[in-house]
């Protein structure tokens, strides 16, 4: 690599990694900020699990618990299954996306056809998925399936829509949690101006941490290239800070919840 | 109709953000500050633009059931992993190869330049489409590009109206929060050709139909990043127009530039910190887009960038590091708050700092990384009143480090006057006798030192009345109301 400081030879890193432990050899103390949230060690920090110092420079040993319980100072999250889903369409309303609940598979297919009717599509794009494919059975537009061998971003900007199944649903948040391996790669959510999300009951959880720690488990050893928690349609405050929806991204977010 | 052809855009700015001779920042700073605060009109809209940023942050703040605790565990999560630097960095990039990704070290903005060049030539890259990065600017990327006769586009709205203005951005999280919108529809009018219009809306359709052709075409995208995860090897980008997942996500070529003290241990950690980042920044739950990614496109995956580089910059991030008492100025992720609740921004501005990062943090950090000889003056751009370390999530002394730099500036480059003016006041204070003479000098000479305006009370009196002297000294008086010397 191309340098113009540190001593020849010596590599970037090996010259920043030494610059590194030569900094670190005198420890900061906690700052003063934050020394009420170590001591006494309940439930502060990150779920109460902050140990006495066990490191040679004084550093406590943090570990996680991933579980919602564990960060009680969060946005409410919801106790049962039915104090998640309320949170979550309030958050979703909040945010402009825009939810229909469907009983099953059958009316969220008669409701994609509504829309692709209404709004006059031309071309929705879509990706293999148990939930999104009984969608397009009837749809009276041309469709255009994204897969691993013919993708075509010049064919999938002039869709109209993009249809893509989730990993799962935040309730404290409202975000949707989309992968580059099970929802049709990096494209298919962002490009084309309208967004439809389908997704189960089952998929909404309490919070970021427990739908991180799904995808972890979900894809363990070999994360997808992207994981993308999506909170609402594109925004931007730009210009003279005010809300206008669709920057660059999806307009509309639809989200139909089946079950 | 997506507009095929790239806007002409100006070059780049390489000596307003910051390559301006530091011996003249001082005195910009104070021409800059002075002219700013005159300017009503500019304060005025600045402080409407940033009026909304109360209400809505609030509101969110609200919704945490304990808010300073949320803080702790940001500032906690932080300052474990900045001070465990040595150990995390070097796990984020085993884990970040591991996933495909390649790694290249940058020692100064020259060699972070020349690695980014490189990668950009290797990829014979036509067209290069970028979204927000203050690394980048700090490292005055696009004009090292453009001199190298790349074109190369921001795709953030706000970046794209200040790349067009040939201006650096005003606030670091809201780039052209200083430009009114019939400002901006004149710009797209001069170089998209488009109609003038009023409307936000319309001008935010204008840049985004203007830029999607931009995406698919470009073969090399370029972001930044807010966090760079040890445990799994993933960096986190946080948005909200979806620019940046479009620029990381169309192009053959990604490549991210990153601060090294941008690594936290645990993929658990982003639970707290994407939250916090959002409300502390621009009060919201969260932000539209926050990506995390892996590597290049995997096998089985429908699209991504064959390849995928990440320049890890030091740049003087480990001179701080190497300063405990100023250490935790590191933790900062750049949301912004400490920027718009700051007194000292609001009235002299984004561009008068004449810094990559404005505000309290910028005062703090760019001493460091640009020499305290030439910044210290920031430090006194403070009225210390702490608003900044209050809205500070993660918990940075933000304000007494302002403090800090003043006290280190007088110990390396002491000014003589100062030192002068000290001694003497030890001399008089030490002496009661003296004291008293000089008091009673002092009471008589105040009309006239009015009148004189001696160049050391001249800038005091521009915008102050001296109130008139008592006719009797404190002591005298003291004395006069029945109180005896010695007691309290």
């Amino acid at each position: 690599m191309t340098g113009s400081s540190g001593g020849a030879g010596a590599s970037a890193r090996e010259v920043i990694m030494a610059r590194i432990r030569e900094a670190l050899r005198v420890p900061a103390p906690l700052p003063h900020s934050l020394s009420h949230a170590l001591a006494p060690p309940d439930d502060r920090g990150r779920g109460g699990t902050a140990a006495p110092p066990a490191h040679s420079t004084g550093l406590p040993t943090l570990t996680v618990l991933p579980e919602s319980a564990a960060r009680p100072w969060l946005p409410d999250c919801g106790e049962t299954p039915a104090d998640r889903l309320r949170i979550l369409l309030e958050n979703l309303a909040a945010l402009r996306a825009v939810v229909h609940r469907a009983n099953d598979l059958k009316a969220a297919e008669e409701y994609v056809f509504t829309l692709a009717r209404e709004r006059d599509w031309r071309r929705v794009a879509w990706h293999a998925h148990p939930l999104v494919e009984p969608l397009l059975a009837g749809v009276p537009c041309a469709t255009q399936q994204i897969t691993a061998t013919n993708f075509d971003k010049h064919n999938l900007e002039s869709c109209d829509a993009g249809i893509t199944a989730c990993e799962a649903l935040v309730a404290q948040t409202g975000s949707i949690l989309v992968s580059s391996a099970t929802c049709g790669g990096r494209a298919l959510s962002i490009l084309p101006p309208v967004h439809v999300v389908v997704a189960t009951l089952d998929q909404i959880v309490a919070t970021l941490a427990d739908a991180l720690h799904a995808a972890q488990t979900r894809h363990a050893g070999r994360m997808p290239s992207m994981l993308s928690f999506i909170t609402g349609p594109s925004r931007t405050g730009d210009i003279e800070r005010i809300l206008v929806l669709g920057a660059h991204g999806p307009k509309e977010l639809l989200l139909i919840l089946v079950g | 109709m997506i507009a095929k052809k790239p806007a002409e855009l100006p070059t780049a700015h390489p000596s307003q953000a910051g390559e301006a001779p530091p011996r003249d920042a001082k005195k910009k700073f104070l021409r800059d500050a002075a002219a700013h605060v005159g300017d009503t009109g500019h304060r005025a809209f600045v402080r409407k633009a940033l009026s909304g940023y109360y209400s809505t942050r609030d509101a969110q703040q609200s919704r945490y059931r304990d808010w300073e605790q949320a803080r702790d565990a940001a500032a906690l999560a932080k300052w474990s992993a900045v001070n465990r630097l040595d150990e995390l960095l070097p796990r984020f990039v085993d884990n970040f190869e591991a996933n495909g990704g390649k790694v290249h070290w940058a020692r100064d903005a020259a060699e972070a330049r020349q690695i980014v060049l490189d990668l950009v030539r290797a990829a014979q890259a036509k067209a290069i489409i970028k979204s927000k990065c203050m690394t980048s600017e700090e490292i005055h990327l696009n004009a090292a590009l453009e001199e190298e006769g790349y074109g190369v586009v921001e795709s953030d709205l706000g970046e794209f109206i200040q790349q067009l203005r040939g201006e650096p951005p005003y606030h670091f999280v809201f780039p052209c929060m200083h430009v009114r919108r019939d400002e901006i529809s004149a710009l797209f009018g001069q170089h998209l050709g488009t109609p003038p219009t009023d409307s936000p809306e319309e001008l935010t359709m204008i840049a985004r139909r203007h830029m999607r052709g931009l995406y698919v075409g470009a073969d090399v995208g370029i972001t930044g990043a807010n966090f760079l995860v040890a445990e799994t090897g993933q960096i986190s980008i946080t948005e909200n127009e979806g620019n940046a997942r479009l620029t990381a996500g169309l192009p053959r070529v990604h490549i991210a530039l990153s601060g090294i003290e941008k690594v936290v241990e645990y993929l658990d950690d982003l639970a707290v910190l994407l939250p916090i980042l959002a409300t502390a920044g621009t009060g919201q739950p969260m932000t539209c887009y926050n990506t995390l990614y892996a590597g290049p496109r995997r096998e089985g995956e429908a699209d991504g960038p064959e390849e995928m580089h990440l320049v890890l910059l030091d740049n003087s991030r480990t001179a701080i590091l190497a300063d405990p008492e100023q250490r935790d100025s590191l933790h900062c992720i750049r949301c912004g708050a400490c920027l718009n609740v700051c007194p000292i921004f609001k009235n002299v501005g984004g561009f008068t700092y004449g810094t990559t990062y404005q505000g309290p943090i910028g005062s703090v950090i760019t001493p460091h990384l640009r020499g305290l000889a030439d910044w210290n003056h920031l430090s006194g751009a403070s009225s210390l009143c702490g608003a900044c370390t209050d809205a500070c999530p993660v918990r940075i002394d933000i304000h007494h480090h302002l403090l800090h730099n003043r006290r280190n500036a007088a110990r390396t480059a002491p000014n003589a006057w100062e030192r002068l003016g000290h001694r003497l006041f030890v001399l008089v204070a030490s002496r009661p006798w003296l004291f008293a003479a000089g008091g009673a000098l002092f009471r008589r000479a105040l009309p006239l030192l009015k009148f004189l305006r001696p160049p050391l009370l001249r800038d005091w009196l521009a915008s102050r009345d001296l109130p008139a002297a008592p006719r009797q000294s404190f002591r005298r008086q003291w004395q006069g109301r029945g109180h005896r010397e010695g007691r309290a």
